[in-house]
């Protein structure tokens, strides 16, 4: 049941992946993206991550994804025009092979015998993220609430309109 | 094989069942919300189409389903016809998650009265609700419409917008129960109405329970928020191009995200199914009392009735209640009827509430609506999340 | 068998979703294109981490994905707001056009 699950939900991430690669709008890209990180979600469920599956889609997914729509939308972008040759063709499976050998021959010298079963780990929890959060992990969440402002702030200086 | 046992083939008969009741009431909560707006108009509201148009909504559904399906030819057909598709799908996924009552025994199968529990069912809750606002956003781009361009852009942005305030006033409550399971939340207000999250802890709820509500009517797209959907604006927003069934399912997305987000004030503040004092002091007496008295004003008025039609149907009404009045009565259904009961009574409420204020307020202009938020809502709402947390973490060991 | 699956596919899963982030990086000519192939790099990794977490069965991989996603969540943001600017200035999201430093 858990191979089942495993292989339709990462047949359906690679397909919508090289959908984002290979399609010329940018709103079908966006849409295949937003595929991508359902079928993650749902593989970090089958791994135990009940909290980071939920993140993903509430924040990736729902926000983050939904500010991509927007943006495409407001700036009309419309098909990309290729003027060139697109190095895409040959260029994306060298790639695959490249990362295919080096993943091999790093499996090779590392083995492990580990299988993923559905209930395997179970501190994913919210319970044990909020612990690990605010005592080991304290000093970056700190941080990243500091460079969550930095962001805002430069977000809204770049984006408005100028008073003259 | 030992997987279609018992437990596969309870969770088909509970989803079965759910979705059969929620079906009919969309349906029926539509015919009630043109009753409200009606009487509150002072006017009948639907009349004609059977005993006090309780057939109008099987009429509108006849007309909705033999309307021309039509498709105009400049739209992009993909993304045209999965908007409608993910926003009912989005809005259905959420009442997945929704108990409506204890764990009950019927037979010999135990279970418990919700489709599943999940330990983060607010938080599924909050991500499938994320995901309707691409249905909206998709129907504003894919019809290739200026109007319906900006009413999708601003459904989409306000419906984003008021997420931040709605989040934080979930979070009040969750601090105070310290589980995100909706089934546990509710376990942890029983007793009396002074146990519920609105009225007990450190810092009774009701600021949270408020912004709760504010944020609930902006992001279902209900009035005073409903700009950009608002017939004299916008020519409709964004489901101008759409007809028959397309347009049906985003009014079937309207009211379920409705249905969703009162339950989740009743879970998370009214205390679920909880009766508001014990048993042991009569409460489960109220809803055979309240039905009793419906039933004998309506056989009262039956007796004297001015219009010639109510002579028939306002006694029939009358001996109706008076049965259900005598089944809540009965002791073999009281285990789950009773919960029941209580659930709907909160439900209810807040969405009588939702069409009394649509039949009251007028509406907000767009920047004043963003405004509200961004500059009122969302500070709100942080300071409540600290004060709460503030007394939480003062009277806890 | 049938109801465990080796950490190695999981890994692999995640090989392949990078490399085609990195294809659609050096290979797309929409700025917003090459934005998203960034994001999908980004997912990649997530996937990395949590399979790891499970391997060693500590939570610290989570908590690091919850930060790379923070930090992508920032970055979409300022990005995007750097894509506007640049539309607003030269009404091109070619990023080959974008090329008035060039000799």
């Amino acid at each position: 049941m858990d191979v089942i699950l495993f292989l339709t939900f990462a047949v359906i991430a690679v397909v919508c992946a090289i959908n984002v690669v290979v399609q010329t709008h940018p709103i079908s890209s966006a849409l295949s993206l937003v595929g991508v990180m359902g079928s993650l979600a749902v593989l970090y469920l089958l791994l135990g991550a009940e909290f980071i599956a939920a993140a993903q889609v509430i924040v990736y997914a729902g926000a983050v994804m939904v500010l991509f729509v927007f943006v495409i939308m407001l700036l009309n972008a419309g098909a990309e025009t290729s003027k060139g040759r697109s190095y895409l063709i040959p260029g994306a499976p060298l790639l695959i092979v490249f990362l295919g050998l080096v993943a091999f021959f790093v499996q090779r010298i590392f083995p492990s015998s580990t299988m993923v079963r559905f209930g395997g780990f179970t501190g994913g929890g919210p319970r044990d993220i909020g612990n690990a959060l605010f005592t080991t992990y304290l000093l970056p969440f700190e941080v990243t609430s500091l460079l969550i402002l930095i962001a805002i702030v430069g977000a809204i200086v770049l984006a408005r309109k100028e008073i003259e | 094989m030992e997987l279609f046992d018992s437990f596969i083939l309870i969770s088909l008969v509970k989803a079965a069942v759910i979705f059969g009741v929620l079906m009919t009431t969309l349906a029926y909560l539509q015919w009630v919300e043109r009753k409200v707006i009606a009487h509150i108009q002072v006017r009948p509201g639907p009349y004609r189409v059977g005993p006090h148009g309780l057939l109008q909504p099987l009429a509108d559904v006849i007309k909705l389903i033999t309307k021309e399906d039509l498709v105009p030819p400049y739209v992009n057909k993909p993304l045209y016809l999965a908007a409608p598709f993910l926003a009912v799908t989005m809005a259905l996924l959420s009442i997945s998650v929704i108990p409506f009552g204890p764990v009950i025994h019927i037979g010999p199968v135990t279970t418990a009265m919700q489709m599943t529990d999940l330990n983060i069912g607010v938080l599924f809750i909050l991500a499938v609700s994320s995901m309707g606002v691409y249905g909206i956003a998709l129907a504003g781009w894919a019809s290739n419409n200026k109007y319906s361009l900006i009413g999708g852009l601003r459904s989409s942005a306000q419906m984003i917008s008021y997420e931040l305030p709605m989040s934080l006033a979930i979070a009040a409550p969750l601090l105070i129960s310290n589980t995100l399971s909706l089934r546990e939340l509710v376990e942890r207000q029983a007793g009396s109405i002074l146990n519920w999250n609105i009225l007990s802890g450190p810092f009774p709820q009701v600021i949270s329970f408020i912004i709760f509500i504010i944020a609930a009517f902006a992001e279902t797209n209900r009035v005073p928020f409903d700009l950009p959907e608002a017939e004299n604006e916008l020519v409709a927003g964004f489901h101008t191009e759409y007809s028959s069934m397309k347009f049906a399912s985003f009014f079937m997305a309207e009211y379920a995200n409705m249905i969703t987000v009162s339950a989740m004030a009743t879970l998370l503040f009214l205390g679920g199914w909880m009766a508001p004092w014990p048993a042991e002091y009569g409460s489960s007496l109220v809803p055979s009392i309240l039905f009793g008295i419906a039933g004998l004003v309506l056989l009262y008025h039956g007796a004297n009735a001015t219009r010639k039609r109510d002579k028939l149907t306002f006694p029939a009404f009358g001996i109706i209640f008076l049965g259900i009045a005598g089944i809540f009565l009965l002791p073999v259904v009281q285990s789950w009827l009773l919960p029941l009961f209580w659930f709907c009574a909160k439900t209810g409420a807040i969405l009588f509430a939702f069409m009394w204020i649509r039949g009251t307020l007028p509406r907000f202009r767009y920047d004043q609506l963003m405004g509200f938020t961004w500059k009122f809502l969302f500070p709100v709402a942080m300071l409540n999340l600290l004060v709460t947390s503030f007394l939480v973490a003062w009277t806890t060991k | 068998m049938m109801n465990a699956v080796p950490i190695s596919w999981y890994l692999t899963l995640s090989a392949i979703l990078f490399a085609l982030g990195v294809a659609g990086f050096l290979f797309r000519r929409s700025i917003i294109t090459v934005f998203m192939s960034i994001e999908l790099m980004l997912n990649a990794v997530n996937l990395s981490f949590v399979t790891f977490s499970y391997q060693h069965k500590e939570v610290a991989g989570h908590l690091f994905t919850f930060f790379v996603m923070v930090v992508a969540a920032a970055e979409a943001a300022v990005g995007l707001a750097i894509i506007l600017t640049v539309f607003k200035n030269r009404s091109t999201l070619n990023i080959d056009d974008v090329n008035s430093m060039k000799n």
